[in-house]
């Protein structure tokens, strides 16, 4: 392959100073002085989340402190890199929520293998799990990172509901048939 | 019942597809055979026909003919016989082949009468799918998928009925949920011969109930739970445990007696969570006793051995194989005089398992003894002979004889006449089981003559030996829990549940079947065929393989009965194999299902 050699244009004596590029530079840095800031003061300032956001899976209460996950574990099925884990099980027929029947006894997502995909806000039947706000999740032990439900309600607190359909169901049996 | 005893075949068109059934053949099975599903809930293959969920509507007509003549009336369209098609819809449950029998499956007049009647059983159906055990085996959910409309026309209030009740120790019933489909019903009075469930109110007010002062606590009582197209049934062990779409399926069988009823057992990572019938039409047809599907819990029982020992303390396995060998080579006095080791085979043993046993007795020229358990059977699905495989030591030759019947009582808890009290509490009277049929080997041990024992899976205690004959010789035990033997043994070795191994078994009808692995053996248990080829070869016996499908190679080519086999081929119904070496003999048994007892009286 041929070499051509180029040759380079000798610099001017402003070029040489560089005197015109410093004060370039300078007229950038003053006008984004002031101009509002774009960047956060993180982790004190913290970024307002906009909605549709995908952050930590948690489970919630309903308004009536209801936990509304009845483990059907279909988000453990769906979970596509098997980070839930639910172990189901029955409630005492002493219970307020006795006709709901059924409530995790555990449910424990490990937070290193979830990847925030959502499926299982998408498949819950219940409406009991979200991806809610949280982004931050740290830990120094990998079992610091697996989130038991007692974590889970903690991070999920109280959603608003829109059907109430077990106080309905609850309320139908104690009625009783209309005809 | 499907099949006539006559197969006399006539040619039925199914959705335009000529077929050839057994005259009166169920139009559901007739159509099944061409592939062609037709849905429905009441009907079941092994229960009377009753027709009352209207889901398997069909369209049928016959070949017209003139009614003067009786000379086939041709469509000059086609050239073929004319069909007369019968307007309205029929159900395919109660529509038996008749020769020249048209059905049609797939016209829009059927499809609207499907999602018709999903519609009226959806009506009150509650949507309880996320709290539901029968959610993924559901038959209206299965339905509803390809003739639900997706979105309810009901606006009004839905029924209520009664949501927990219990109907047995075993059953809980959801009214809400029943379909009335009556399978249970029929199953209770036709199978099981305990009359105990009907239906009371009228209309939609129908519910299922038991007779007063009566509860479904038969044997056979989880039957009705398999059977429920719907969640209304479930059962109390299985319920809230874990959803059906989880659990891996695995074929095996029935270890509680001789009858050695198929089952399918449902596990997830390594934990069995339940047991179900498979069918198979020569054996249990579609059911199983509620007895069989607990024994998985023994599995995950405390008891459970997990380490070998040698004298008490805990060792490695070969040390431990090392220190049988010690006790194998315990020589006769003279060439010609009684072995002093005696081997006691088992009737729980696989055929391979009693195969290798009868080759250690071999190479040790030691006499053999089988425990015999017998019980009482219940005509149905549990025999007499509680060993599910003493037919398979006759097969292999592991004992000329069969044992004596014991008379060491053993109670065992049985849940065939077990009722819940008002607290809750279950009171099980106990039933009881005659284990034994080792007296020879308790003279010969009280004689002097046996210095050695060994036990594979056998409580020697629980047939009948006492700890002051345990005392008097060294034994080695292979098993799976411990006992009074695991306790007494010089060496011990912990070995696998039926659960956790390959093998097949020899029933009642002298049927080979296979079971297969389900779960993973628990750390430190070690295959009994494993230990089985250890110790014959070091008491002198031929080099074995371990591996089931080489074993298999030696078997066939040493038992005549069993020369065609391979462990892969045998089918998943069973072998029937050639029992005329028996036939005479007093087994235990009485008829049971598909069982006739040939020959002699049960002793």
């Amino acid at each position: 392959m041929a070499v051509i050699p180029v040759e380079r244009k000798p610099l001017s004596l402003a070029e040489r100073t560089y005197l015109p590029q410093i004060a370039a530079g300078l007229k950038t840095t003053l006008k984004h002085i002031f101009q509002p800031t774009v960047t956060l003061e993180y982790p004190e300032q913290r970024p307002t989340i906009p909605p549709g956001y995908r952050g930590v899976p948690t489970l919630v209460f309903d308004p009536h402190g209801r936990e509304k996950c009845v483990s059907c574990q279909l988000c453990e099925f769906v979970c596509p890199p098997k980070a839930i884990r639910i172990t189901p099980g029955g409630i005492d027929p002493a219970d307020p929520a006795a006709h709901v029947e059924k409530r995790p006894q555990e449910f424990e997502i490990d937070m290193l293998r979830c990847i925030y995909c959502g499926l299982c806000q998408e498949v819950c039947p219940e409406e009991a799990i979200f991806l809610q706000n949280q982004y931050s999740m740290t830990g120094y032990t990998r079992a610091e990172m697996v989130n038991n439900k007692q974590k889970l309600y903690e991070l999920g607190g109280t959603l608003p509901d829109a059907h109430f359909k077990w106080d309905k169901k609850k309320a139908a049996e104690e009625h009783g048939n209309a005809h | 019942m499907i099949a006539p005893s006559k197969p006399d075949l006539v040619t039925v068109n199914i959705d335009g597809r000529e077929i050839a059934v057994p005259k009166g053949t169920n139009v559901i099975e007739a159509a099944r055979l061409v592939g062609v599903d037709v849905p429905h809930y009441c009907y079941h293959p092994k229960l009377t026909v009753v027709g009352n969920c209207r889901m398997c509507l069909i369209e049928m007509g016959m070949p017209a003919v003139d009614p003067a003549t009786k000379s086939p009336i041709m469509d000059p369209a086609t050239g073929k016989q004319r069909i007369n098609w019968i307007p309205r819809p029929q159900i395919g449950c109660a529509t038996n082949a008749s020769p020249g029998l048209h059905i049609r499956t797939q016209t829009p007049q059927i499809k609207d009468c499907r999602e018709g009647v999903m519609e009226f059983l959806l009506v009150n159906h509650p949507l309880d799918c996320p709290i539901c055990d029968q959610a993924g085996e559901c038959k209206l959910q299965e339905q509803a998928t390809g003739y639900g409309r997706g979105y309810s026309r009901f606006i009004e209030q839905k029924n209520v009925k009664p949501k927990r009740t219990l109907l047995g120790p075993r059953v809980m019933l959801d009214d809400e949920r029943c379909i009335l489909c009556s399978r249970c019903i029929r199953f209770s009075k036709e199978i099981a011969k305990d009359d105990v469930l009907g239906f009371i109110d009228r209309g939609s007010f129908s519910t299922l109930t038991c007779y007063p002062g009566k509860k479904l606590e038969n044997n056979y009582s989880l039957n009705t739970v398999d059977i429920c197209p719907v969640g209304a049934l479930t059962s109390t062990d299985f319920r809230f445990k874990m959803r059906v779409w989880f659990l891996k399926q695995t074929n095996s069988i029935d270890t509680e007696s001789s009858v050695g009823a198929n089952t399918v057992v449902w596990s997830r990572e390594g934990r069995i969570y339940r047991i179900t019938p498979r069918r198979n039409d020569e054996v249990n047809d579609t059911w199983m006793a509620d007895s069989g599907r607990e024994l998985y819990k023994a599995v995950q029982a405390t008891d459970r051995l997990t380490a070998a020992k040698v004298n008490g303390a805990v060792s490695t396995l070969d040390l431990a194989l090392g220190a049988a060998a010690e006790l194998l080579k315990v020589g006769r006095i003279a060439p010609s005089a009684p072995s002093p080791i005696a081997i006691v085979g088992s009737g729980r043993s696989s055929v391979e398992e009693q195969f290798l046993t009868k080759q250690l007795a071999d190479a040790l020229q030691a006499p053999t003894h089988l425990v015999s358990r017998v019980g009482e059977g219940d005509g149905i699905l549990v025999s007499a002979d509680r060993n599910p495989n003493t037919r398979g030591a006759l097969v292999v030759g592991l004992v000329s004889d069969l044992p004596k019947v014991g008379t060491a009582l053993r109670a065992v808890r049985t849940s065939s006449t077990q009722s819940a009290t008002t607290d809750g509490s279950e009171s099980r009277p106990y039933q009881e089981i005659h284990v034994g049929g080792l007296s020879n080997l308790a003279a010969d041990i009280d004689a002097g003559k046996i210095k050695t024992v060994i036990s594979v899976g056998e409580d020697l205690t629980a047939a009948g030996l006492t700890a002051a004959q345990l005392a008097k010789v060294a034994i080695i035990y292979l098993g799976t829990h411990a006992n009074a033997t695991s306790a007494a043994a010089k060496v011990v070795f912990p070995t696998l549940a039926v659960f956790e191994k390959n093998g097949t078994l020899v029933n009642q009808q002298f049927r080979l079947q296979k079971f297969t692995k389900a779960v993973p053996a628990p750390a430190g248990a070690t295959d009994d065929l494993v230990v089985l080829v250890q110790l014959a070869a070091a008491a002198g016996g031929p080099a074995l393989p371990a591996d089931i499908h080489e074993l298999w190679k030696f078997i066939a080519a040493s038992v005549p009965a069993l020369g065609t086999m391979t462990f892969a081929n045998l089918p998943e119904t069973g072998l029937l194999l050639d029992a005329t070496p028996w036939a005479g003999w007093s087994f235990a048994e009485g008829a049971t299902l598909h069982y006739q007892p040939a020959g002699g009286s049960p002793p």
